[in-house]
């Protein structure tokens, strides 16, 4: 049913970058290096996002090993405090623009288009632009380190006045932000234009797979947030180099109007990474239970209320800053309701499971992980929602590890869940499922290790991002340290898996997993898909 | 060895969860009322996140235990129940009212500064606070101790749990009165910071342009440390806070203490130096107060803070190198004129015009600060 006539494919595929070929040629890939510039192909881009994320993933753990010898022990052994702030906001700039944002973006490119049966993004060429930035805007963002006065240092919310103490960064460090945010907008506009006017036909939106419609929520609020974002830091630029004064309270400005333009952006940012994870583990739940997920309904309910709420919510990350009572319980009582439709999320998937028939292969194990501990982080997000107790939490490491644990066996486990879900479709082989529950094992239990002491350090009073504290705090400290080695060195086993996954092994069937074809369209597209899939649209039931 | 014996003793409370004054495992119920009601409001959420945490977890265990394939679990085909849907999102929404009740009570009560005993300015500097007692006009800098500042510095690999309280000592504490509702206002000079003692329940930033407040009542005289807690530059980490809570007698000593030093302070300043003097002082001065940027030989750090060795200001001339000092100079250098006294000032200066091998001979006195002021 894929193999489409050669009719077909002059109808469908005027959009191919090589479209003056030799009409035969285009079944496959141009050869050598320029197929991967030029390429318009969503599972061409998706690949370079997913690399280019994996390579970042590398780059950003690296620099959080820093910020962990560092840590190691009281006393200051290895970085000076300034090096040491620089690391800390490359490393949190690069996780989340570097690593999990376009990890996810590599997701909705490979597999949008095979869920909802479309041959390709609506905008192709605009995908080729939307990856291409991204390394440009990493090489200027790293070239900061080398600069007079160093990289960024004032943390990834680049607060003022503390930014615009910064020497030769800050314009290049702004530009980044523009060139991610341009990126960003692109690829969310395609999403929606893909998803709307290229479904096949049948496919309404109540059938969508839930990974689409977590990623048309995503998208919405992308397109809403980053403008803001990228205006509050050009206002900083502004401020610097043009003696504007809108942050600067000497010249009548105002330095909280940035902390609210900030989290307007920063706070459905940190949804930004998590929804599409919803997607993802809500896909693979119902495979390995073999069941149909529960409550698709409310789940899309639950989704976008989600996504709703996150615009409403931003000053929770500003109780300190001494707004009015009044302002101060009204960014509680509405942080404290989301927790209304996560907590439905995590019955439906408790209930997906429940009476099904459990395997556990290793993306179902992450997939698993990442219910018990996003919901670890869940509940520590409930505890900050509430003003008073957050009086107490905020900006120390109880933060950090609420935040760790929403992104890391959160976000960052729904990405390995997913990759190991889908690794033998894109790849046509079967990855070494022995290595992949090594790596699930050291993964797990090392993030724990990692963060889980460091919501006492936080509750006995370590305030966050200082390289250096007093001795009461050493014990957990130190088991962070060491457990943040083991889970940065057990992501070379996930590099190795992958490595070995594209060059050979097993061949994956095209269901791969049992019974998965109930469960998602491109699971009845041979392993690997060709290059040019659903060139005639498939039948939806 | 040693921090292997560090590693094992973690792993062990983690495992064993034993509690031991030297590692806290939670936050402390502090020493204000306030502070109590927020350690239980506290512990209330935390019980009743464990709660439906052991409920989801269960469900999750019993699942992952009982249907699994391999267990001959045949799959169910279910996948929709309204009435349970609509059941499990009421019901924390109730669970959520029963937090919301105490929480507003609380805040409530945290925001209520009326009624104040007296009230203490908190000014944040980079790295320093400033404390201003708007009733008696007693005023001063507290900064990090000398001890805790010699040990943090890269590479000395002194063993800083020889410091007594490293990094949690200053110089100069606030001190302030038991059993009185003090009343503090904050804000900054610079960048914001954040002032946190955990035993008081409550942190408040202290932002650049806007005035915060916030108000303890401490009910027992003592001790109790806290950190800034608001990134704001390379030393953010060395910005620890001291409260010395004394009985409502011992304030009152104090405060006449504070007085008479002021008074000789005056007198100094009227004083004049040795050049032994000035560069002993000195020294002392430089290393508190700017060895943090341009380091204690004086060569400062490339490209963020220019050296004070053959550095054309510290050696050209007098009147400009004074202004740099008083007036701070772009968005680096602080103004100290605040901040140190005209003794402090001319002695630093002094130092700088003759230490790190720049032999100017110059001798800055009190009086040709004082003069410029
Ligand atoms: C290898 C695993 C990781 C380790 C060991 C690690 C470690 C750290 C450390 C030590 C800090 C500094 C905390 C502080 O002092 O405030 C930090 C900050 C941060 N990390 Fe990570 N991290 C990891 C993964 C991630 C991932 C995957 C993300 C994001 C998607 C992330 C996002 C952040 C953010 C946003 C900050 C805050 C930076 C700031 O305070 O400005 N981290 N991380
Ligand atoms: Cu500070």
């Amino acid at each position: 049913m894929t193999e489409a006539t050669h009719e077909e494919h002059a109808i469908h595929d005027e959009h191919i970058a090589h479209g003056h070929h030799d009409e035969h040629d285009h079944h496959g890939p141009a050869k050598g290096i320029m197929r991967w510039v030029f390429t318009t192909n969503h599972k061409d881009i998706g690949t370079l996002y997913l690399v280019t994320a994996l390579i970042m993933f590398m780059v950003g753990g690296a620099m959080a090993l820093v910020i962990r010898a560092e840590l190691f022990e009281p006393g200051m052994q290895y970085v000076d405090p300034n090096f040491f702030n620089q690391m800390t906001t490359l490393h949190a700039l690069i996780m989340v623009f570097g690593a999990v944002m376009p990890a996810f973006v590599g997701f909705a490119n490979w597999m949008i288009p095979m869920m909802i049966g479309a041959p390709d993004m609506a905008l192709p060429r605009m995908n080729n632009w939307s990856f291409w930035i991204l390394p440009f805007a990493f090489v200027m963002l790293a070239s900061t380190l080398f600069m007079d006065g160093g990289a960024p240092a004032a943390g990834w919310t680049l607060y003022p006045p503390l930014v615009l103490q910064g020497g030769a960064h800050l314009p290049f460090a702004i530009f980044t932000v523009h060139l991610l945010g341009m990126s960003s907008i692109m690829g969310a506009i395609n999403i929606i234009v893909t998803v709307f006017n290229m479904r096949a036909p049948g496919m309404t939106l109540m059938k969508l797979p839930l990974f689409v419609w977590t990623w048309v929520i995503t998208a919405f609020l992308l397109i809403t947030v980053m403008p803001v974002f990228a205006g509050a830091v050009t206002m900083l630029l502004t401020d610097k180099f043009f003696g504007t004064s809108f942050f600067n309270a000497a010249g009548g400005g105002d330095p909280v109007l940035y902390q609210h333009l900030f989290w307007f952006f920063g706070h459905p940012e940190v949804y930004i990474m998590i929804l599409p994870s919803f997607g993802v583990i809500s896909t693979i739940i119902p495979t390995f239970a073999r069941k149909p997920l529960f409550g698709y309904s409310s789940m899309v309910y639950a989704t976008a209320s989600i996504g709703f709420l996150s615009f409403i919510v931003w000053a929770h990350h500003q109780y300190t800053v001494g707004m009015p009572l009044a302002g101060e319980l009204y960014f509680t009582y509405a942080t404290m309701l989301i927790a209304v439709p996560t907590g439905v999320k995590v019955f439906n998937w408790v209930a997906t499971m429940w009476k099904g028939a459990m395997t556990f292969e290793t993306p179902m194990l992450f997939a698993i992980a990442f219910v018990v501990l996003f919901t670890m982080g869940g509940f520590t997000g409930l505890m900050m929602s509430i003003s008073p107790a957050d009086l107490q939490y905020h900006d120390t490491y109880f933060i950090v590890a609420h935040f760790h644990y929403v992104l890391v066996p959160g976000a960052v486990f729904a990405l390995f869940a997913g990759a190991y879900y889908w690794l033998p479709k894109w790849t046509g082989h079967m990855y070494d499922e022995k290595l992949g529950k090594l790596h699930f094992w050291l993964s797990t239990v090392s993030v724990n290790v990692l963060f889980f002491p460091q919501h006492f350090l936080g509750l006995a009073g370590m305030p966050r991002r200082i390289p250096d504290y007093a001795v009461q705090f050493a014990e957990f400290n130190a088991m962070s340290s060491v457990g943040a080695f083991i889970f940065g060195f057990s992501q070379l086993i996930f590099v190795w898996v992958v490595i070995k996954a594209i060059r050979g092994g097993e061949k994956a069937t095209d269901e791969v997993w049992e019974g998965a074809s109930e469960h998602g369209l491109e699971w009845t597209l041979p392993s690997p898909p060709p290059y040019h899939t659903w060139t005639t649209a498939p039948d939806i039931k | 060895m040693k921090k292997l014996k560090l590693l094992i003793t973690g792993l062990g409370i983690a495992t064993f969860g034993e509690a031991n004054a030297d590692y806290a495992l939670n936050l402390s119920p502090g020493v204000t009322q306030l502070s109590r009601d927020i350690y239980d409001l506290h512990m209330y959420i935390l019980w009743i996140c464990v709660a439906i945490g052991v409920g989801v977890y269960g469900m999750m265990v019993y699942s992952i235990m009982h249907h699994r394939k391999s267990k001959g679990a045949v799959p169910a085909h279910f996948h929709e129940n309204t009435k349970l849907e609509v059941v499990w999102t009421i019901i924390p929404f109730v669970i959520l009212l029963a937090m919301a009740v105490p929480a507003t009570k609380v805040m409530i009560e945290a925001y209520d500064t009326s009624a104040s005993d007296m009230t203490v300015k908190v000014t944040g500097y980079q790295w320093k606070w400033r404390y201003t007692y708007l009733d008696n006009g007693i005023d001063f800098f507290s900064t990090l101790d000398a001890k805790s500042n010699e040990a943090r510095q890269l590479g000395v690999r002194s063993n800083p749990e020889a410091v007594p309280n490293y990094l949690l000592e200053v110089d100069k504490p606030l001190v302030i009165p038991a059993g009185k509702k003090v009343r503090f206002l904050f804000t900054a000079a610079d960048v914001i910071h954040s002032w946190w003692v955990p035993k008081f329940g409550w942190k408040k930033d202290a932002i650049p342009g806007y005035v915060t407040d916030a108000w303890t009542k401490v009910e027992e005289p003592g001790i109790y440390r806290g950190q800034c807690a608001e990134l704001c530059g390379r030393d953010h980490g060395f910005m620890p806070i001291v409260v010395d809570v004394k009985s409502e007698a011992d304030y009152g000593k104090w405060v006449e203490a504070q007085k008479a030093q002021a008074q000789k302070a005056v007198a100094d300043a009227a004083k004049t130096y040795s050049m032994a003097e000035l560069m002993a002082k000195g020294e002392e001065v430089y290393n508190a107060s700017c060895a943090g940027c341009h380091m204690v030989n004086g060569e400062g750090m490339q490209g963020m803070f220019p050296a004070i060795k053959g550095s054309s200001v510290a050696t050209g001339d007098l009147n400009t190198h004074l202004d740099v000092v008083v007036k701070g100079k772009g968005q680096m250098m602080p103004a100290f004129g605040d901040s140190l006294s005209p003794v402090e000032i001319a002695a630093v200066v002094t130092y700088q015009r003759n230490g790190f091998g720049n032999n100017k001979g110059d001798l800055v006195q009190p009086s040709d600060v004082s003069a410029r002021n």
